[in-house]
């Protein structure tokens, strides 16, 4: 089987288009950065000025964490504060920066079965839908929206699974999916402003609950521990994080709009216990 | 020829043969040697393709012997036989590849297998259809090939198990003209066949086997005129089918 | 019925204007699903051929274990070539994770068992026409492979294109080894998820009759030269 080995090599590498020298990293990136738009606009920019090429994986912040630790990646561009803080503490992550916020939303069908329009208190409004027993659609997916959300019922001493649950509908889908299903079945969901944003059924759905600091959404970028994946491409990854958190890098993001709305409000602040890679 | 020391005399002395727990071959004995024509006649499921396909080392027997010229069955036997089987059993491939592809196993230097094609197309009549396809041959032409593509083998014992069955007189009888060519040439033929007639035209010999058990054995001239069986004399009469 | 017909008008749009991106995406495609098709022939149908011809210990074993590796889903055969590739598997200093290489090892993965039944499948009524000849000729195992790779050609066509139609539609398995990055891991069916999870359903279900139109003309080649393949051999 000599000849057909060697031949299998040689497709392998003919299907391996990477030409030398190429400077690139690969990003971990949540997908509501990437399904919004958000990084088709920013990364142009950035490629132009610096000359490296993100390789972007979207997948749920969990995953992308998970793909992190096994140094599959160079960076994580993710968005749940509590995970990426265990990345960095244990280890796997250095030189963490949150780079832009948005909001997460609450939204539901317009007649609002539970009568939540207009609270300013998020988990007041989780405890009202749970005791209205109305329809409430979750992600499932270990995203860090399906994790902010969690958090909110446990805030609001809602346990899951123990009563009966038939109304919490877990439908371990992307945003889009399940702003989808939210809209026809006439459900609450917890989304982030930019998929909200850019869903298009959006009449279908309102929003009812905004502005609670508990509904903060922080993205932040953390690069893979060259320490611990010694062959990460941190220079390029760090390149990119220094560049997201740059003055040009801020107005990139606070040029991107969805209709005639900002999706992402610029927010730069890097961690000061990451010095250990200055 | 090809290596090695003629296999005829054959000599099989109490041949036995099950297939699935059922005796097919029962304490077989017979002669074959020298030149010329032996027929195997017997009515249906009497164990002729058997018997043929045993002395080709198809099928193993669980008792008695088979001695080629003394020796006991083995590749170098196999290779001084051939078998023409009842369907042609082409390849898809042309008329000439599936000389090539029986000739292939035997290692012959170029010029060998050269002169061999050349005489067998020449002689089978085949040249017109040598680079057709052989599958998209007349069964006649696809039997005609078949027995070309088992004598190209030059075998000293020709086994055939009854060529002609599905074929029309006119393709019978021309594949009987070069089967009695091929005797007259000096191999032995080991002819299974339905066709009583037939049997008539080319025998010299002929095996009369019946529910697995050779009865007569005996010059075509006496079985044909004076059997000693009352099978073979309904056999012959027509009777029992054949 | 808005979508559907926005649809059929992307679709057609697309295949017209012959959109650069969307070129570079369906290259690619082809380039992997041909190239784990290939593999998987190359591997796959010699082994057939030895399930079909030959006997030896484990062979039942193995044409039970084919047969079920058969319904694998593409998600399971993609976390296993990720686990095996990833910097931290067995495998990471290869480099190989999120290229195109990737997706060719997981696609010949979920190819490879399609191929092995269906040709055992189609060979062993081959070689049990064949069997006696072969052997009355003297023929050697390697020999009888051979011969039945040959006589089988024509079919073993459509069990090679029936592989292809597996690795050209699955998403699962290049979705995670490749990660879907733009221009470099991103074909057919991983750009339709991403359409369908941007909620651009229109332009996603445009793709997937892209993809469609490629399927049929990949096996309208194949079967417009097997046709004449086969008027020579059989006339
Ligand atoms: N592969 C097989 N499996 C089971 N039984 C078999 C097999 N081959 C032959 N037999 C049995 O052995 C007996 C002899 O069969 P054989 O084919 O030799 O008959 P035959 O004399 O050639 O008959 P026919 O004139 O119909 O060709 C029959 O009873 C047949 O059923
Ligand atoms: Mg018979």
């Amino acid at each position: 089987m000599k000849p057909s080995l060697s031949g299998l090599f040689l497709l392998l590498c003919a299907a391996t288009p990477v030409q030398a020298g190429e400077r690139y990293f690969v990003l971990q990136s949540t997908t509501s950065v990437q399904n919004s738009g958000l990084l088709e606009h920013i990364l142009p920019l950035f490629t132009a000025q610096t000359g490296i090429q993100v390789r972007v994986v979207a997948v749920g912040t969990g995953q992308a964490l998970y793909h992190a630790r096994n140094g599959d990646g160079d960076a994580v561009l993710v968005h749940d504060p509590e995970a990426e803080r265990a990345f960095v503490r244990e280890g796997f992550g250095v030189l963490r920066c949150e780079v832009a916020r948005n909001d997460f939303v609450l939204v539901g069908p317009r007649n609002d079965p539970a009568g939540i329009r207009g609270l300013d208190d998020v988990v007041d409004a989780f405890r009202r839908i749970a005791h209205s027993r109305a329809l409430f659609v979750s992600r499932g997916d270990d995203s860090g929206t399906h994790r902010r959300e969690q958090a909110l019922w446990r805030q609001a001493g809602i346990e899951l699974g123990v009563a009966d649950t038939s109304w919490y509908r877990q439908v371990g889908s992307g945003m889009t999916a399940t702003l989808t299903i939210a809209a026809n079945l006439s459900a609450y969901t917890l989304t982030d402003r930019a998929s909200f944003l850019a869903f298009s059924h959006r009449r279908e759905l309102e929003e009812l609950v905004r502005g609670d600091p508990r509904l903060e959404n922080l993205y932040a970028i953390a690069l893979v521990n060259p320490e611990r994946h010694p062959r990460v491409r941190f220079a390029e990854a760090r390149s990119f994080r220094d560049w997201l958190v740059s003055p040009e890098g801020q107005a990139a993001i606070a040029a991107f709009r969805l209709g005639d709305e900002r999706a992402f409000t610029p927010a730069a602040r890097c961690d000061a216990d990451t010095g250990s890679r200055r | 020829m090809a290596l090695g020391q003629p296999i005829l005399p054959l000599e099989v002395r109490d041949l036995m043969v099950e297939i699935g727990g059922r005796r097919v071959l029962d304490r077989v004995s017979l002669t074959i040697a020298g030149q010329g024509t032996t027929v195997v006649l017997g009515p249906n499921g009497a164990g002729k393709s058997v018997l043929l396909r045993t002395l080709h080392g198809l099928v193993k027997p669980v008792a008695g012997e088979m001695r080629w010229n003394g020796r006991p069955f083995g590749p170098d036997v196999l290779s001084r036989q051939a078998l023409v089987f009842q369907r042609p059993l082409l390849l898809r491939r042309s008329v000439v590849g599936n000389l090539v592809f029986a000739l292939r196993p035997r290692g012959l230097a170029r010029g060998e297998r050269q002169r061999r094609l050349a005489a067998i197309l020449a002689r089978f009549a085949l040249e017109a259809l040598a680079d057709r396809p052989a599958r998209g041959l007349s069964g006649g032409e696809q039997q005609r090939v078949a027995l070309a593509r088992a004598l190209v083998l030059e075998p000293e014992l020709l086994l055939l198990d009854e060529p002609t069955a599905s074929l029309d007189p006119a393709a019978t009888l021309v594949i009987e003209d070069l089967l009695r060519r091929t005797a007259a040439e000096g191999t032995h033929l080991l002819l299974v066949t339905h066709d009583v007639a037939q049997a008539r035209r080319l025998a010299d010999r002929v095996i009369f086997l019946h529910g697995g058990r050779v009865l007569e054995e005996a010059p075509a001239s006496v079985f044909f005129t004076r059997p000693a069986t009352r099978e073979a004399f309904l056999c012959l009469a027509g009777e029992l089918p054949t | 019925m808005d979508e559907l017909t926005t649809a059929f008008v992307g679709a057609a749009a697309l295949i017209l204007g012959a959109d650069p991106a969307l070129l570079e995406i369906v290259a690619l495609s082809l380039l992997v699903s041909l190239s784990a098709v290939t593999i998987a022939a190359l591997l796959g149908l010699p082994l057939g051929a030895v399930l079909a011809a030959l006997r030896f210990p484990g062979r039942r074993v193995m044409i039970v274990a084919v047969n079920a590796l058969m319904g694998l889903p593409p998600v399971v055969v993609g976390l296993f070539i990720y686990l095996l590739l990833s910097n931290s598997g067995p495998l990471g200093a290869l480099g190989l994770l999120y290229t195109p290489s990737a997706m060719v090892i997981a696609q010949t993965v979920l190819v490879m068992p399609i191929v092995v039944a269906l040709a055992h499948e189609l060979l062993s009524s081959l070689h049990e026409e064949y069997d006696e000849l072969f052997r009355s000729l003297g023929l050697r195992p390697a020999a009888v492979l051979a011969t039945l790779l040959w006589e089988g050609r024509f079919g073993l066509v459509t069990v090679l294109l029936a592989g292809f139609g597996r690795a050209i539609a699955e998403v699962g398995a290049v979705m995670i080894v490749g990660g879907n990055i733009a221009h470099l891991t991103r074909v057919m069916t991983t750009a339709i998820a991403l359409e369908t999870a941007k909620g651009e359903i229109a332009q996603a279900l445009a793709l997937g009759l892209v993809l469609l139109v490629l399927a049929f003309t990949v096996n309208l080649l194949v079967a417009l030269f097997r046709q004449a393949a086969m008027r020579l051999a059989y006339g």
